[in-house]
């Protein structure tokens, strides 16, 4: 399946079953492209219509308004609400913990109602409705550890989607010292990642690095792409980037069912 | 007759101070934004039950939990013995419970007995974590001068607690065989069943009555110096996680307070407002947060509920990486900001008016600080917003608040903040990225395409 905008589905009198929310990371970001066509190559498999805005799309506005710039928030955010109402959108899912934050929980204020999933939680919604399987076992004798993002898990208290996920891989998770809801930040939040840090003993995702590879991991994975590019960056410092891969637990599915 | 009549004065002279002390610190709460939080009355009694009553959130650490529980049901048991002592005093009688609970009496004692053992080793393991093991939530910066003291203050003020219930209710045991007809019968006590005649038996009968009185007096003077010296304290969280748990806004974590005033104003520049432009303020409008004043009253009140304890500073991403941001810093600089102004609106002074013609009042109030002066940009820029803090504060206190109030204020009103953040704001406006892009933002799903075809 092709990956249609939701104006191809319009001019073909169609409705698809929900919206695909890519953000500026999952269009633009080279790695978090990889997490996009992955999820797409899910949905496809699942047999799930889905569409895209394309060109339509804008930043949520989430750094923006986190970095202190009410303005340009309400200003994404208002003509985000008004693309998506005028397609009639009802469901939207998200690979982004920012842009599902924003657009569940913030737009509502601004007269954008949504129904919002995170792409973690749509597959094991998937999984239980027996429109996909996954195939276990692939990833036997790997150690694997999960990252909480911060907006998926503290802010929205979603620790359990990815978990099942991971359990539906055959995977034993090796827990970090700091997980679920005292979860250690990649350090990407609230703008960081757009900006230099203040002055400190050590970088955040440095931190958080060190206490993933105490579990001598074979793969660190993760829900956010900002997370990823955080974790990544951590690792090469580290120069383990050999050694352990940093993965979104979409492209663990793809690898494991061969999609 | 004259211990009566010094108990009243006293204790009348420690309740008009208290008033006076308390009703300080509403209007230093007031000083803040009014903001109407209400609703959902079932929902913020469950939480006050579970989470202020019930410590829910203190038990994510469990050995402290049950330490700081010792200390806090010790406290609410003493409340009975409290308004016994007060009954006591005021009446110039002894035990005033003591025969008309009948055995429950007895039950009352010792319990109060067995959880003062608790709250004692409590406080002794408190004191040396702040002072021997110096456990590093309580060494951090804010934490030196005034907060290192005023935490061992408490913790000497409960030593000095205990002693005088065991040196009363000691004598008292002892004194109960002496002079049966005054000190009634209490039954078999825990503690100073066998405390009282070790340290105390085989003393006088005036020596008996010294340290009796004395025991009883040092405990009603410490409650009454605690009752005036909380005003002044972190210990304020006794009574005011309660109110501040109730209170709390119930939205979910992820949203950030709306601001109507500019989204109105973005509506009716992309013509989405219904009826027609909206009249503009002509006024130069200030957004987000300077000082207090621009708070809302919800974040004073959470200020003075901070009991300093830290477990926000210890989780912060920011303050365990070294940078300065220290969330439970950014509650105590509210707090000691409220004070100032309200103690310089208490001294009327004119060189704290706005505009000298009028009188002195919060919204005739200038003495050329703000939050910024003890509040820097380093850290409220050093936040990754990730709701460590929001999770860890076992009282719904919310830190995060204030330091996003506080960039609105210096990026929306000041147009200042972080140079770095300029291309990116720059991109969202121009390009509706977070990046400024050549490719247009389908390519990956066009590449993808191709690749399939």
């Amino acid at each position: 399946m092709r990956i249609k905008t939701i104006a191809e589905y319009k001019n073909e009198g169609k409705e698809p079953e929900i919206l695909f929310w890519v953000g500026c990371a999952g269009s633009f970001d080279a790695r978090a492209k990889k997490v996009s066509a992955a999820f797409v190559k899910i949905l496809n498999a699942a047999g799930v219509s889905f569409a895209i805005l394309g060109n339509e799309e804008s930043c949520t506005g989430d750094p923006a308004r986190r970095a202190g710039n009410e303005f340009l928030y309400q200003m994404s955010a208002l003509q985000n609400i008004e693309t998506l109402k005028s397609y009639e959108i009802k469901k939207i899912v998200s690979t982004c913990p920012h842009c599902y934050n924003t657009l569940k929980n913030e737009y509502p204020k601004l007269g954008g109602e949504f129904e919002v999933v995170h792409h973690t939680q749509l597959i094991q919604t998937l999984i239980e409705d027996g429109r996909l399987t996954i195939e276990g076992g692939k990833f036997e004798g790997k150690r694997i550890t999960y990252h909480d993002s911060c907006y998926m898990g503290r802010v929205n208290g979603e620790y359990e989607a990815p978990r099942s996920l991971l359990s539906k891989l055959d995977v034993d998770i090796i827990e970090m010292d700091r997980h679920k809801s005292t979860g250690l930040c990649c350090g990407a939040g609230g703008a960081q990642m757009f900006k230099e840090d203040e002055p400190g003993d050590k970088r955040i995702n440095q931190d958080r690095v060190e206490e993933a590879l105490e579990q001598s991991p074979d793969i660190v994975t993760a829900n956010c792409p900002f997370c990823i590019t955080m974790l990544l960056d951590g690792i090469k410092g580290k120069e383990k980037q050999e050694e352990v891969m940093v993965l979104d637990l979409s492209e663990l599915i793809v690898e494991a069912n061969n999609l | 007759m004259i211990q009566q009549i010094v108990f009243i004065l006293i204790a009348a002279i420690t309740f008009f101070f208290a008033f006076k002390q308390y009703s300080k610190i509403v209007r230093n709460i007031r000083l803040g934004k009014s903001e109407k939080i209400s609703g959902n009355v079932g929902d913020r009694i469950k939480n006050v039950a579970l989470i202020a009553f019930g410590q829910k959130k203190m038990f994510k650490r469990w050995i402290p939990a049950i330490m700081h529980l010792f200390i806090y049901v010790a406290f609410l048991f003493t409340q009975i013995e409290l308004i016994e002592i007060i009954i006591d005093g005021t009446f110039g009688i002894h035990r005033f419970f003591g025969d008309k609970l009948g055995a429950l009496y007895n039950v009352i004692i010792n319990s109060i007995e067995f959880l003062s053992v608790g709250a004692f080793v409590a406080t002794i393991v408190f004191l040396a974590r702040r002072n021997l093991l110096k456990l590093p939530r309580f060494t951090m910066a804010e934490m030196k001068g005034w907060p290192f003291k005023d935490g061992n203050l408490i913790l000497i003020g409960e030593l000095l607690l205990l002693m005088g219930i065991f040196s009363m209710n000691g004598s008292d045991v002892v004194l109960q065989q002496v002079d049966p007809d005054h000190f009634k019968n209490t039954g078999h006590l825990l503690v100073s069943s066998h405390l009282g005649p070790a340290l105390f038996g085989g003393l006088s009968e005036s020596a008996l009555h010294l340290i009796e009185r004395s025991g009883w007096w040092l405990h009603i003077m410490v409650v009454f110096g605690f009752i005036n010296y909380l005003p002044h304290s972190k210990h304020l969280h006794i009574f005011f996680a309660f109110p501040n748990v109730y209170f709390d806004k119930l939205q979910p974590r992820g949203e950030m307070s709306n601001m109507p005033e500019i989204m109105n104003e973005v509506k009716s520049m992309m013509g989405l407002t219904e009826g027609g432009d909206e009249e503009m303020n002509e006024d130069i409008p200030e957004f987000g947060s300077k000082d207090v004043f621009d708070l809302s009253w919800k974040n004073i009140l959470e200020a003075y509920t901070c009991t300093e304890c830290g477990r926000c500073s210890s989780v912060c991403p920011a303050n365990v990486t070294g940078k300065k941001l220290s969330p439970r810093k950014i509650m105590m600089d509210i707090r000691d900001r409220a004070d100032v102004i309200g103690n310089n609106l208490d001294s009327g002074s004119e060189e704290f008016k706005k505009d000298k013609s009028k009188p002195l009042n919060a919204d005739n109030y200038e003495d050329g600080k703000s939050l910024f002066d003890s509040i820097t940009k380093e850290e409220i820029y050093a936040c990754t917003s990730c709701n460590a803090c929001v999770e860890a504060c076992p009282v719904l206190i919310n830190p995060l608040e204030p330091i996003l109030e506080m960039r609105r204020y210096d990026i929306l009103t000041m147009s200042e903040g972080p140079s770095d953040w300029l291309p990116m704001f720059n991109s969202i406006e121009n390009g509706g990225a977070v990046w400024q892009m050549p490719d247009s933002r389908d390519q990956w799903a066009q590449d993808f395409n191709s690749e399939k075809a």
